[in-house]
């Protein structure tokens, strides 16, 4: 008999139950090797649920978890490009706080259903998606957290933003787990000064987390297909995110 | 940075997009990441019918300098021809 690679994946389009009970598209990846899973709900970028996100799902199955991202523009576009559909939601002000936390929590509903899973589930995102991170993980119980480069989760956006797209920093007094941040000292949004307020409010109130701040990087530095790559704070972040997950996730 | 911060205005003229022509309804104007462009940031112009879907779209990914000169060029193309004869009042 055969037996399975370690890392062989299954990877293809789902559907889920998001919030209110709204079917939505989400793009899974699984190992298929047997053993206990962690799971991970990646939240895309503002830009979308496209290739390269995608990418990112398929490489956290390859290290050994079960992941899931949910598409959160599928109700205004459902089977758009990418591009698109984020250019649609984009116009419709973007996605309300209450909606993504739905969404969240049927895909961590979805992965705790899962042959293998271990019930650990961590949450991840970049850009819009590291906002989105602390305010799912500030509203549903989870076992770890990765913010990367999430603005407005301590500063007010600028003039004409949409309403809903408020700090979230009250809410960090119901942190539920440990947050790991990954920053770029360049970037606007979230600038160093909002990044330190962040970790000072963290640690007054003694919730577990572990910041740490790339000089040369600004917004977007994780981004393979955009200028704004860098690949010293890529690769480092990406060490410290797989001994993060793999410290409160795996096994 | 990514902004929320959009111009958007009503139009009316027709877009070549993806799927071929549609008629158009909206444009939006914003500066943010570009898709493709090899810019960190861009002015962007997409546009739309979203009657017809996300997909009825016609985007442009311009830096600024472009974005100014095309604007520029709009508007001496106009200037250059009979007042009116391109108004929706022709």
């Amino acid at each position: 008999m055969t037996s399975i690679s370690q890392d062989a994946i299954r990877a293809e389009t789902v559907m889920i139950t998001g919030n209110a009970g709204d079917d939505i598209e989400a793009y899974r990846a699984i190992p298929l090797a047997p053993g206990s899973r962690g799971g991970v709900v990646w939240i895309h970028h503002m830009p979308g649920y496209d290739r390269e996100t995608k990418e990112f799902v398929r490489r956290l199955a390859v290290a050994g978890y079960q992941t899931i991202c949910p598409n959160l523009y599928w109700r205004e576009a459902p089977g758009a490009d990418p591009d698109d559909a984020a250019a649609t939601a984009r116009a419709a002000g973007g996605v309300p706080d209450d909606r993504l936390v739905g969404d969240v929590a049927g895909a961590i509903q979805h992965l705790r259903g899962l042959e293998a899973a271990n019930g650990r589930v961590g949450v991840i995102g970049h850009c819009s998606g590291g906002r989105q991170t602390v305010l799912a993980a500030c509203s549903l119980e989870i076992e770890a957290a990765v913010d990367c480069y999430g603005a407005f989760v301590v500063e007010d956006p600028p003039e004409g933003m949409p309403k809903h797209m408020k700090p979230i920093l009250d809410l960090v007094p119901d942190l539920s787990c440990p947050l790991l941040g990954l920053f770029g000292k360049d970037d606007v949004y979230p600038s160093p000064e909002s990044v330190a307020t962040l970790d000072d409010e963290l640690a007054r109130l003694g919730k577990e987390h572990e910041f740490h701040s790339y000089d040369g990087a600004g917004h977007s530095f994780f981004s393979v297909d955009r200028p704004a790559y860098r690949v010293q704070p890529a690769v480092d972040g990406w060490r410290r995110i797989d001994d993060f997950f793999g410290k409160h996730l795996a096994g | 940075m990514c902004t929320y911060l959009t111009e958007k205005i009503p139009v009316d003229g027709s877009g070549k997009g993806a799927a071929g022509w549609f008629t158009a309804t909206d444009a939006t104007v914003y500066v943010d990441h570009p898709v493709h462009a090899p810019y960190e940031h861009t002015v962007n112009i997409d546009l739309l019918n979203p009657a017809l879907g996300a997909s009825a779209r016609v985007a442009l990914e311009l830096t600024e300098e472009t974005a100014l000169a095309l604007a520029d060029a709009i508007r001496r193309a106009v200037s250059n021809a009979p007042v009116g004869i391109a108004s929706k009042n022709q």
